[in-house]
């Protein structure tokens, strides 16, 4: 919305003077949907530039996009690349104007690397209630047209439909009004409904700044679009999807990434990390779809959980004998004996009876036994893939680690030593569910995920994402 | 990114080397085509508004209940510098300071100038086009600053009989306050958003014959806007009532 110039100006010197590569979270304002290219992901941000990852979850600096402006986005169309990007990003007029430029690869390095001139897609005139900025890029599957959404607080966001072949407007489209008193939307399709993504609340502001991400729905690509609780957002409705979390201030500029079917994650940034000088920052989190909305999923968080398959609800565990506990009388007893808590049962008191090497995974009834209780940290090489760390999984209170096996076993290895057959990619799928993976099977690159065989039998497997047998949840143990 | 914000960042872009992954070289200014007009420019108040002396001295409230009818006084100037800072203390106070009237229940004249501070301001009794009433564009029409105002509305809801255990429903972009009959009934604080419904009152009555609703509005830089309607206990709009300006 409004912000201040001498707060902004605050944030921006920390940005401009920021050289070095990022990890985890990178530093941008305004980023464009994360793009694939080559192997490489690619996101372009508010003044020029960008950033680019070689593995999704470490950042750095040297995505080339010309044009200055503001707030861009970016698609994969067939074999090429299409950038969109707002000339001004806001003018104090409200004069503006949006352009499209194309380019077969998205690495400045490559001899390939060079982009058409300019297309201009919108305007605004200054005296519209629209402010032609902050574009979003769609392209329906249902049709194969392409759609952009556009427009700011000033006045009303609007969609208008471009060629897919050339980036310009489609013959004959005239822009319609989808929203107000938003910015940066973006269209998207799920499910026969089309959905319209915007931020509300004021940008700019570091940690003061109230940006949220909210969305509506409608059977059409033009709207209406209407919350859950039938509001339009022509009238200021959204339902939200993503606000402040922790210390991580302002999500907005929404971007949908579908890495597969069952797999969606959503780009964004924050206005002000607390724990990184209140900069902003871009973020990845799972993109979830709960009751026809889509809802900010979550990585999973450091710490120790019960590993719990959605087949029959039982717990990954290890092969290892479970160890009664001391039964006092359960029943029948006198009202007036003192009450004692009984101890949980601690790892002390069972791991000297485990085998000192190799033990098998196993699939239990969850008794609150120490093997039965994960601890689950990032990898402490920092390695990741979009949007996440990989993550180190290992019996709670040892080093004894998860692993996967050449023929295709899940056991656990005595000590952690980073292999990459000991590290595991987490993804919440869009149910909320979550996928394992391990980084790679031993003398392999098939891909191949934690699988329920039966209901205690754990090993490697095709995912499947229609089977709760490929399903994980994590809870507290 | 709005406006102003994007002017911060190209200032400083322009002195610093690198900024959001953005490679050594120079940047490129803001570089628009030429953007002809699209509509009328001119600052008439008809543009997206009715004045209501030309209409009938009564209206019914739009179809979903807002009421698009205001006597809206001309804006007073208070430099803001951006809407988050509009605490309702914040707002209070600056209403309190810049208030044209401290009886909540009169209804001004069309046409008639007041003294606010040291600013002579005119009322302007209008009937919006649409269920938002929308500040920015009344001030583009009477061609006063945009940004930085203080607005005064007051509109009177006549009702052919009594209406109890209603609840006033009220948006606004940035911030405001409503009162009727006198009693305070709504605070918007904060950086808000024209959301429909966005802030909603205990019950109210309105009562039989005239009742008198006055608005304060408040916005540094923006768009502002607001739009108010009464909900019944169901939640569905109250339209059994006319709207005057006398």
């Amino acid at each position: 919305m409004k912000p201040t110039i001498l707060t902004s100006l605050s944030i921006l010197v920390m940005l401009a003077t920021q050289t070095s590569a990022q990890i985890g979270q990178p530093f941008i304002h305004d980023p464009s949907t994360i793009v694939e290219c080559d192997g490489k992901y690619y996101t372009f941000g508010t003044g020029g530039g960008g950033l680019i990852s070689e593995d999704g979850w470490k950042w750095h600096g040297g995505a080339v996009r010309p044009g200055g402006g503001a707030a861009p986005d970016a698609m994969k169309i067939g074999d090429r690349y299409l950038v969109a990007y707002g000339a001004t990003g806001g003018s104090s007029n409200h004069k503006g104007a949006i352009f499209t430029m194309w380019n077969k690869t998205l690495d400045p390095n490559s001899p390939d690397f060079k982009y058409s001139e300019p297309i201009l897609v919108a305007t605004s005139d200054g005296y519209e209630e629209c402010d032609a900025i902050d574009p979003g890029l769609m392209l329906d599957p249902t049709t194969g047209k392409l759609w952009m959404s556009y427009g700011t607080y000033f006045g009303y966001s609007r969609m208008v439909e471009l060629d897919p072949k050339t980036g310009g407007l489609a013959p004959g489209a005239e822009p319609v009004d989808v929203a107000i008193a938003c910015e940066a939307t973006a269209p998207a399709y799920h499910d026969g409904w089309y959905y319209l993504f915007a931020t509300h609340g004021s940008c700019c502001d570091g940690p003061n700044s109230t940006y949220n991400i909210v969305v509506g729905r409608s059977k059409n690509v033009t709207g209406p679009f209407i919350d859950n609780v039938g509001r339009s957002m022509l009238e200021g409705g959204g339902k939200l999807v993503a606000a402040t979390e922790g210390r991580l201030i302002g999500p907005g500029h929404f971007g949908r990434i579908i890495v597969e079917p069952g797999i969606e994650k959503m780009s964004l940034h924050y206005e002000a990390d607390l724990d990184q000088g209140g900069r902003s920052v871009l973020a990845i989190r799972p993109l979830l779809w709960k009751n026809g909305w889509p809802v900010a999923g979550e990585n999973i968080k450091a710490g120790t959980y019960v590993i719990q398959s959605e087949r029959r609800g039982y717990a990954l565990e290890l092969a290892v004998d479970m160890v009664r506990m001391p039964v006092a009388r359960w029943f029948n007893r006198s009202t007036d004996e003192p009450i004692k808590p009984v101890d949980t049962q601690k790892l002390e008191d069972v791991i000297g009876d485990w085998p000192s090497g190799n033990i098998d995974a196993r699939i239990g009834d969850y008794m609150s036994r120490p093997h039965q209780k994960w601890n689950i940290t990032p990898a402490p090489d920092s390695s990741g893939y979009l949007g996440a760390p990989y993550y180190k999984i290992v019996i709670e209170g040892t080093n004894r680690a998860l692993a996967a096996t050449a023929d295709g076993k899940v056991i656990t290895v005595p000590e952690f030593t980073g292999a990459p057959e000991q590290l595991w990619m987490i993804d919440q799928l869009t149910d909320g569910t979550y996928r394992i993976m391990p980084k790679q099977v031993p003398n392999s690159n098939e891909k191949l995920a934690l699988i329920s065989f039966g209901d205690s039998t754990p090993a490697l497997g095709k995912f499947d994402v229609n089977s709760d047998n490929s399903k994980w949840s994590f809870r507290a143990p | 990114m709005p406006a102003v914000a994007f002017t911060v960042v190209i200032a400083l872009l322009a002195n610093a080397d690198i900024a959001f992954g953005q490679p050594p070289g120079g940047r490129p200014r803001p570089n628009l085509p030429p953007i002809p007009p699209k509509g009328d420019t001119t600052h008439t108040l008809t543009r997206d508004f009715v004045p209501a002396s030309n209409t009938k001295s009564e209206t019914a409230p739009h179809d979903n209940g807002f009421i698009q009818r205001w006597l809206a006084l001309e804006p007073i100037r208070k430099e803001i510098q951006r809407n988050n800072i509009l605490t309702e203390t914040y707002i209070r106070t600056a209403f309190a300071e810049n208030n044209f009237s401290t009886d909540f229940n009169v209804v001004p004249k069309n046409g008639r100038k007041v003294k606010v501070g040291d600013q002579r301001l005119q009322w302007h009794a209008l009937d919006s086009k649409t269920f938002i009433f929308n500040l920015y564009n009344f001030t583009y029409a009477i061609n006063k600053p945009p940004y930085g105002n203080i607005f005064w509305l007051v509109t009177v809801i006549n009702c052919p009989e009594e209406i109890p255990n209603v609840r006033m429903a009220a948006g606004v972009n940035s911030g405001g306050m409503f009162w009727l009959n006198g009693e305070e009934a709504l605070v918007l604080s904060g950086d808000r958003d024209m959301v429909v419904d966005n802030v909603v009152s205990q019950p109210l009555t309105l009562k039989k014959g005239k009742n008198i609703v006055r608005a304060a509005i408040i916005n540094g830089p923006g768009m502002c806007t607001f739009a108010v309607r009464f909900l019944d206990e169901n939640g569905s709009p109250v339209k059994n009532f006319t709207i005057s300006y006398e």
